[in-house]
């Protein structure tokens, strides 16, 4: 155990700075005067963290802090999982990240596929699954990738160095500023700000995001996920808002800078493309997907087997996810309680829409503990 | 979207690192962070990567903005102050 | 097949989807018990009434994988798992155990022979016998390794459920939550994460009986929290007591090793399994008192006061986390690690 001073700090986890950033907070919501005011994050850790702390307690009550499509694990689409399920019971060995295995395919979820006897292993990342198809060279091993840039630049470093040859990618990764600018786009949207995640704008930098805050007018502030981090970044945002401000403020400079980390973007578009594609209960997101160029072919799942998806669709397919309503959910101008899946077919052991298969997801929370509860004074 | 977490980088062979995260230690690819990584620098680990050399100095930076962030708050608001010695009052607790 | 027309992994999680099953299917199994603690209680094991006190019964089945890890084995979980669910009755002195054991042909001997010297390690430290037993052997790939069940009896004269929280009583936790379930989490999946993550596996009667010789009938719910961890516990107290729980993150006792593979993965250490600690409801008056008696044994050392039963919000589990309140969800399935 070590007791490094600056690894203590860069926990950035003091609660007494949290509630001054907090009480601040309110008086800057009361300054702007209205009774409801509406940022959304597009980030799953943001998400994470906020309900991990407990932050939205120390929120004010006019404002709403919502969460939009920024889990790439819970807007992997039915289809796309139906691929890696499809590819188990081929006789692949397919690996994949932990919170892969309970996103639900129309048929199956690869955690089904798994106790259905397929070959589906959890690894922490693409160099345990280098370390498995080495050791095991007489199997085709597929590593079912998703994630959004952040996840899909360690995924490129690796085939850039080359993969074993029994090794290949089936990549579900997304790429998030296309899915931002839908949702700002989007008629009737109540969002007036976006917090930006941290994590991928490592990779893309945070200059990428101006020209939408100009063009929706609206401010975009890039942050990371410690308690601190969540808060002095609202607090900012909220101060933008009163200010008129549509520009990006960068609240993470220990990690992000303007331009980003060019060598990775450039191993990120050396490997992938973006493609349209639908995001689960969301919409189809022009460039949202990422997928190999062609010059990677060998090492694309997509292109080295016949993937029979057609033959899982045989046993059960319901289209329950043309009425799931997660996108306008998310956009901030439904509740679950406006969703007819809500409640019935969509439950979180029969997830039909993202927000009931994340942890966190706004439909999940409702159905768990019927609508957002307050614990303020309780106890 | 993408857990992070920042660690030490404790020994470097190549392009991998040992990093340790607060006790557990783990190996880490150099492939796709942008600056020379040395002993002892920090980095943010995603997914087996390090994606971010994060500079010492840089960390006593982000918390200054913070305190700005909260200066500029309603500025002509006479709680600001208070908000501001309490979180003086905090810093010295803290220490 | 539907989904949920088959049983999946995450209905032997702990959690929710385990309950449900168990009192949609088994739950008519049993009859009334009259004066005791039946199938319908779904707690740690049994009590049937025999004069003036109390015969409590229990039986567990055991698979693991690695079936040896760090901190123990597959041998040594089989009794401790007996031991600790008798004891969470209020049954501390085990009268014999049983345990039976299915063996996948070609299984290696030298390995049956470990697992039996570390039950019988097991079975020195918590005074337990292992009374009779059952040997099959089936064929390659219809069992995957071995399986142990083990079951035991013990008398008591007076029975702790995990029904009896009221509002006031303080939760203590015996120790470190969430050591067992990362030590075999990190070695079961490809993580490559290296630290000294160790299983907590023991049986703890012992402690449990210094808990109740020191708090008495104040000693009013006990539960060990294994698979689902400590939420799990807590929910189940507060759905069966009908109180809310209140919990005080900053005093849940976790071991720094646990705490950083848990920020590294993305898992709540009270989510994860636990197999030598014990979840113990007290009223507030004795609750230093028995905190006291756990921390002057050995396996009690960092037991701590970590929350309250509550009037308000009953059946459900908040957690202060220092920097507000949230509601504390039970895990479904099986915790893994994410990127997101």
């Amino acid at each position: 155990m070590t007791s490094d001073p600056l690894l203590a700090q860069l926990k950035f986890r003091d609660p007494q700075k949290a509630r001054a950033l907090a009480a601040a907070l309110q008086r800057e919501v009361d300054a702007i005067g209205r009774d409801e005011i509406t940022v959304m994050h597009v980030c799953g850790s943001h998400e994470q963290s906020i309900a991990r702390f407990g932050i939205r307690a120390l929120l004010p009550r006019q404002l709403s802090l919502i969460m939009g499509p920024g889990c790439p694990v819970c807007v992997t689409d039915a289809p796309e999982i139906d691929e890696g399920v499809a590819l188990a019971r081929q006789g692949c060995r397919v690996l994949t990240y932990g919170d892969m295995l309970k996103v639900p395919g129309t048929v199956q979820s690869l955690g089904d596929a798994q106790a259905d006897g397929g070959k589906v292993d959890v690894v922490y990342g693409v160099e345990q699954a280098v370390e498995i198809a080495k050791a095991r060279p007489d199997e085709e091993v597929v590593f079912f990738s998703s994630g959004f840039e952040t996840t899909a630049v360690g995924t490129a470093a690796a085939i850039l160095r080359g993969l074993p040859k029994n090794l290949s990618v089936l990549s579900a990764h997304k790429y998030v500023p296309p899915a931002m600018e839908i949702v700002a786009g989007m008629p009737g949207s109540k969002v007036e700000a976006f917090l930006a995640a941290g994590h991928a704008a490592i990779i893309t930098g945070c200059d990428c995001f101006r020209p939408m805050a100009r063009k929706y007018r609206m401010p975009i502030v890039v942050t990371g996920f410690e308690p601190l981090d969540v808060l002095a970044a609202v607090l900012k945002t909220v101060e933008m808002i009163r200010r008129k401000e549509h520009d990006v403020a960068n609240c993470y400079p220990r990690c992000v800078t303007g331009p980003g980390n060019l060598p990775a973007q450039k191993m990120l578009w050396r490997v992938f493309e973006p493609v349209g594609g639908q995001w689960r209960g969301i919409a189809v997101i022009p460039d949202g997907n990422l997928r190999l160029k062609p010059e990677f072919a060998a090492v694309d799942a997509r292109r080295r087997f016949r993937i029979d998806v057609k033959g899982l669709w045989d046993y059960a397919p319901r289209q329950l996810a043309d009425r799931c309503i997660c996108g306008e959910i998310m956009a901030g101008f439904k509740s679950p309680k406006d969703c007819p899946l809500f409640g019935k077919e969509c439950l979180p052991e029969s997830p039909v829409g993202a927000c009931m298969v994340s942890s966190e997801g706004t439909c999940k929370i409702w159905h768990q503990y019927g609508g957002v509860p307050d614990l303020k004074e309780v106890g | 979207m993408c857990l992070g977490v920042p660690g030490k980088v404790l020994a470097i062979d190549g392009l991998n690192a040992t990093v340790d995260f607060f006790g557990v230690k783990k190996e880490l690819r150099l492939d796709v962070v942008d600056e020379p990584v040395s002993v002892g620098d920090y980095v943010l680990n995603h997914v087996g990567f390090a994606i971010r050399r994060i500079p010492a100095e840089e960390v006593g930076e982000t918390l200054a903005l913070f305190d700005q962030i909260l200066k500029d708050v309603a500025p002509d608001d006479l709680m600001a102050a208070d908000v501001i010695g309490e979180m003086a009052a905090g810093k010295e607790q803290g220490k | 097949m539907a989904a949920s027309d088959r049983v999946g992994l995450r209905h032997g999680a702990g959690g929710r989807a385990m309950r449900r099953l168990i009192e949609e299917v088994f739950l008519g199994l049993g009859g009334p018990v009259e004066g005791g603690v039946g199938l319908a209680a779904m707690d740690d094991g049994a009590a049937i009434r025999l004069g003036d006190q109390w015969v409590v019964m229990t039986t567990d089945s055991h698979v693991v994988h690695p079936r040896f890890f760090p901190g123990g084995d597959i041998g040594r979980l089989s009794i401790s798992g007996c031991v600790n669910d008798l004891a969470m009755m209020g049954a501390t002195e085990p009268l014999g155990l049983t345990c039976a054991v299915i063996i996948e042909d070609g299984f290696p001997r030298e390995e049956l022979e470990r697992i039996r010297d570390s039950m019988k390690r097991a079975c020195e430290e918590s005074g337990a016998n292992v009374v009779t037993g059952d040997t099959k052997v089936m064929g390659k790939g219809e069992v995957d390794g071995i399986v142990l069940n083990t079951a035991g009896v013990a008398l008591t004269r007076r029975v702790v459920t995990d029904a009896g929280l009221r509002p006031g009583d303080k939760l203590i936790v015996t120790g470190t939550v969430g050591d067992h379930g990362m030590a075999v989490m990190t070695r079961r999946h490809a993580l490559s994460i290296e630290g000294d993550l160790r299983s907590d596996v023991a049986p703890i009667n012992r402690l449990v009986r210094a808990a109740l010789d020191a708090g008495g009938d104040d000693v009013v719910a006990m539960k060990d929290p294994t698979r689902g961890g400590v939420a799990s516990v807590l929910h189940e107290f507060a759905e069966k007591g009908g109180v809310g729980v209140l919990v005080d993150e900053s005093s849940v006792p976790v071991n720094p090793e646990v705490r950083a593979a848990g920020e590294m993965l993305g898992i709540d250490p009270l989510v994860v399994a636990n197999e030598g600690k014990a979840v113990i409801g007290v009223r507030a008056g004795s609750a230093e008192k028995v905190l006291a008696a756990l921390r002057s044994h050995p396996l009690g050392r960092q037991a701590a006061i970590v929350g309250a039963a509550i009037a308000e919000r009953p059946g459900q589990v908040i957690l202060d986390t220092g920097f507000g309140r949230r509601l504390l969800a039970e895990i479904e399935g099986e915790p893994l690690p994410r990127i997101c």
